[in-house]
């Protein structure tokens, strides 16, 4: 069903807030790790606690990681970009303030191309990206009635990628967002682990009549942790606000949470309770400057993007916009896909090797949760099976079979093949007498197919692939098959 | 002999001849700490054991001829510096039960300068105020005169300079904090050009306008002193990564053709009483020495006063934000739930100077507010930068009072913010413009030291200490120590 269709007169109006955390092996400010998972407190050294008398020093790679960003997505990196202190108490804010950027960003006005469900290309535009340090937890487990603060996280650096209010739905929110997601990993910026907290959304949703020009009031959905999530959030919150209208309510501009269990929003903190950051240059912390040969230099180290990998691998290998799509959504999926594809006789098993990358290899790959770089079966071994397929030494039904053993127990094509005898019978007196066998077994289904019931033709093909032990080359049985029926 | 009437300059070559032991020196000021400090309340912490070791240290490097100038010399720190493994108070109930886990870059530096620590001094709670008396452990007091202010916010190191309980002290200075109190008690103080020492470690006041500095007797103390401190610091992102020059070696810069340009807003109003006719005599020595004096003029320095007054604040509300109660500091007993222990906590530990700087910090950047006042003082501070950039094409130096009159009485001004803050009228543009300047001794009202201060060009400390050196040269006010401490 259409988006708009569901919601009849009304338009959804949707922003995005994405965080990625930068894959720095430091912080943005201080020398602690960043790593995730590490015993409380254990990666928090005295700028992390914000102890008195110490200082921030900014980590250039997370200013690197930044440009990059921008680079990739045609904004404007910002010449001159400026540090402010967001102001506000919480325990796990060590300073009472976030350092974060303000009114100069290191980032500003870029788009992002998404592919809507009927195929079409939507440009959404990227209000600005700034850095800013992440805040650490608060944990209430095993403490009894007591509170704990872990600072690991604090000051970890973020990206906190803004967009316009262009998505106009749950789905092409999540594209965006899934766009995002692909294009942080291939320019090895953020680790893209939505579990761990290291790529996170906030998304601004808002509805208003069709044809109104005036945005209607929003509200705030904080940190929605999976794609199916925020699709669910959003929808939910829509209903919500279109129900509150309809019924002849006003929407509160507020802060709502999403609860996956019960498939809700609740409301935070209105904007009557939001804070007054007090937002002022951090004083601490010099303009960031940058210069032309610093940029180019970040510019030489992009990777092919997505679109352009996408375009590069219809072109090439004459794939549909939607595989070259799949395979191109990680990094890693398209290098395997390539390498399996020049493993296996080039752009002719290009449709073949997509049909497998897409189809059998990412299948296993979820159902043991596992990814590309730990994959029990190589780009070459995958290769390897595919070309068996090619010269004819085991059908694609067969070759099913060889991958799930190769996947179990770590071996070649070639050895799977051997060991359980698999090779295909294109051996035309072996085949014949087969189907001989199967004739003279089955006289009455014999007669009656002579007599005219064609359909029974599947049976005696599933017989003698039965008799072989669906060793038979299928196009050579089905030939000889049709040439003994024949009365 | 008396130990604590020498120079840092004598006291290193003393050392250095064996004539006394870096220990019998430690020893000295820690007698004279024992018998003054009660009376003056200049030190918060005496650190008499440590003292003591560091100066076996220094014994040790100096008869192994590792010795550098300043080995085994004693120094007090301010107690705005965190020292790892001591006390650091900054002059708060909040911080009464803080140890520094670690030392401040100043610290640091003099440690492995070889100097040896007496003590932390006492100061303006949070170097918020212009007369020591905000500090929680109450106010120091001026050793000219007891019943009298030392100045502020480095009250506890000028006072324990002046009455020799320690030959020199470190200061900071983020409005005068080192200027005011060194007039105050007739020694010499410098402040810096703003990073040029770093501020790693230096709890911090207001972070745009904070600078660590030198204060001694005389100019040459002041510049063996600085050398140890000055330099790029790494964990000051504002440290300034350029050489530093030999402040020694160049002290005895020839004065003559010199350009001393006569500050003409400093000299307009309200210097028409002792202070006046004191500062007037310097210019009339400078002619003297063979230096050429100008008038010029800032236009906008008058407003240096409103401008800190927003600048400061604001940055301290957000820079005293740490203190909440949760990590370390004051925490209030049985707090019922996080709003009661943020409100208690901070209510208690902070005294009444420091909240009422961070409702104006608070204020001045609040939604609707942040225009008209921080915004508007920020570009009143560019334009006074730029004022003394033009008054820098014409002159070498700038030449005016440091205070407008000498040490007042404890309690006259605690119950009038507006009078304490006018104190700071003459040393608070340096600061808002990052420059370098200095505050010597130059004559006494009646029985009270008054001073003088010259103002540098960025990173024109060296020509700030020639030039007070010269002064010093002919004039003995630098070696005047008050009777009681003789």
């Amino acid at each position: 069903m259409n988006e708009q269709s569901a919601h009849a007169g009304w338009e959804v109006v949707i922003g995005l807030e994405i965080h990625a955390q930068l894959a720095t092996r430091s912080k943005i400010f201080s020398g602690s790790a960043t790593a995730y998972g590490a015993a409380p407190n254990s990666q928090a050294n005295l700028v992390d606690l914000g102890y008195p008398g110490v200082l921030p020093v900014l980590n250039r790679e997370a200013v690197r990681m930044a440009v990059k960003f921008g680079l990739a997505t045609g904004s404007k990196v910002a010449r001159r970009s400026v540090f402010a202190r967001k102001n506000y108490f919480y325990p796990d804010l060590p300073k009472g303030y976030q350092i974060s950027q303000y009114e100069l960003p290191i980032v500003a006005t870029g788009t992002l191309d998404i592919l809507l469900d009927d195929g079409s290309i939507k440009t959404i535009g990227i209000t600005r990206a700034h850095l800013e340090e992440d805040a650490g937890k608060s944990t209430h487990e095993g403490l009894g009635a007591a509170s704990g603060i872990d600072l690991n996280r604090a000051g970890t650096p973020l990206l906190e990628i803004v967009s316009e209010p262009d998505l106009r739905g749950a789905k092409e929110a999540v594209a965006y967002l899934k766009k995002i997601h692909t294009l942080v990993r291939y320019l090895e910026i953020c680790d893209g682990n939505m579990q761990e907290g290291s790529f996170r959304c906030d998304a601004n949703v808002s509805v208003r009549r069709v044809g109104a020009e005036k945005f209607g009031t929003r509200c705030e959905i904080k940190n929605v942790n999976s794609f199916r999530y925020v699709e669910k959030a959003i929808n939910y919150e829509v209903a919500r606000q279109i129900d509150v209208l309809e019924g002849g309510g006003t929407i509160v501009q507020e802060t709502r949470l999403y609860d996956a269990a019960k498939d809700e929003t609740r409301s935070m903190r209105s904007k009557e309770e939001a804070n007054d950051y007090r937002y002022f240059p951090d004083p601490d912390l010099l303009p960031v400057e940058l210069d032309e040969s610093f940029i180019e230099a970040v510019r030489q180290t992009l990777p092919e993007l997505p679109d352009e990998k996408a375009d590069r691998f219809c072109a090439d290998y004459g794939l549909s916009r939607y595989d070259a799509l799949v395979l191109t959504a990680s990094r890693d999926l398209a290098d395997y896909y390539e390498a399996v594809v020049s493993g296996s006789g080039g752009a002719s098993a290009a449709k073949l090797a997509a049909n497998w990358v897409m189809g059998d290899f990412s299948g296993a790959l979820n159902r043991d949760n596992a990814d590309v770089a730990t994959a029990r079966v190589s780009s070459a071994a995958l290769a390897g099976l595919l070309a068996r397929i090619q010269d004819d030494t085991i059908s694609g039904k067969i070759a099913k079979e060889v991958f799930e053993a190769m996947w179990a127990e770590g071996l070649s094509a070639d050895a799977v093949i051997e060991a359980k005898g698999l090779k295909q019978i294109t051996d035309t007196g072996a085949i014949e007498a087969a189907i001989d066998e199967v004739m003279a077994a089955n006289p009455k289904q014999l007669e009656e197919y002579r007599s005219g019931k064609d359909r029974l033709f599947g049976f005696f093909v599933g017989q003698t692939m039965k008799a072989t032990q669906g060793k038979a080359n299928p196009a050579q049985l089905n030939d000889l098959l049709k040439r003994k029926l024949a009365p | 002999m008396s130990l604590h009437t020498l120079s840092v300059a004598e006291l290193s070559a003393s050392l250095g001849r064996r004539e006394f032991s870096s220990v019998e020196l430690t020893q000295h000021f820690l007698d004279r700490i024992s018998s003054s400090n009660p009376a003056l309340n200049a030190y918060i912490t005496i650190t008499a054991e440590r003292a003591l070791a560091d100066a076996r240290a220094a014994d040790q490097a100096i008869a192994a001829g590792t010795a550098g100038a300043l080995t085994g010399i004693p120094v007090a720190q301010k107690d705005i510096f965190c020292t790892d493994g001591i006390r650091t108070t900054c002059g708060s109930r909040m911080l009464d039960n803080f140890i520094s886990p670690y030392d401040a870059t100043v610290v640091e530096r003099l440690a492995a300068a070889g100097t040896v620590l007496l003590g932390k001094t006492n100061m303006d709670e949070f170097a918020m105020g212009s007369s020591n008396e905000t500090s929680w452990y109450g106010p120091v007091r001026n050793p000219w005169d007891l019943a009298k202010v030392p100045g502020g916010s480095s009250g506890g190191s000028a006072a324990v300079v002046a009455a020799r309980l320690a030959p020199v002290a470190t200061g900071t200075d983020t409005g005068g904090s080192i200027r005011q109190p060194a007039a105050l008690v007739g020694i010499s103080g410098i402040k810096p050009t703003y990073g040029r020492v770093s501020r790693y470690g230096m709890i911090a006041f207001a972070s745009s306008l904070d600078q660590a500095g030198i204060m001694a007797p005389s100019a040459e103390d002041c510049a063996l002193f600085l050398q140890a401190i000055a330099g790029f610091d790494p964990r000051d992102s504002t440290s300034v990564d350029r050489p530093v020059p030999r402040y020694s070696a160049e002290l005895n810069s020839p004065i003559k053709g010199l350009r001393i340009g006569i500050l003409k807003e400093f000299f307009e109003r309200g210097l028409d009483g002792p202070t006046g006719v004191l500062v007037n005599a310097v210019l009339d020595q400078y002619r003297a020495l063979g230096a050429e004096l100008v008038e010029v003029s800032c236009p906008n320095l008058p407003l240096s006063v409103p401008t800190y007054y927003v600048v400061a604040p604001a940055e301290c509300s957000s820079n005293l934000s740490r203190f909440d109660g949760v990590r370390f500091g004051h925490r209030c007993e049985n707090p019922r739930d996080l709003m009661d222990l943020y409100k208690r906590s901070r209510g208690e530990g902070f005294g009444s100077e420091v909240k009422r700087r961070i409702m104006t910090g608070a204020y001045v950047l609040s939604a609707g507010y942040y225009d008209a006042y921080y915004l508007k003082a920020q570009k009143v501070r560019s334009l006074i930068t730029a004022d003394f950039k033009a008054a820098f094409s014409q002159v070498d130096l700038l030449i005016g009072p440091t205070s407008p009159s000498p040490a007042f009485d404890l309690g006259a001004k605690v119950d009038d913010p507006i009078t304490m803050y006018l104190n700071d009228i003459y040393t608070i543009g340096a600061n808002l413009a990052g420059l370098p300047a200095m505050s010597i001794p130059c004559g006494f009202d009646g029985h009270l030291p008054v001073g003088v201060q010259l103002i540098g060009p960025h990173f024109g400390e060296s020509r700030l200490l020639s030039a007070a050196h010269a002064y010093q040269s002919v004039t003995d006010f630098h070696r005047r120590i008050p009777a009681a401490y003789v």
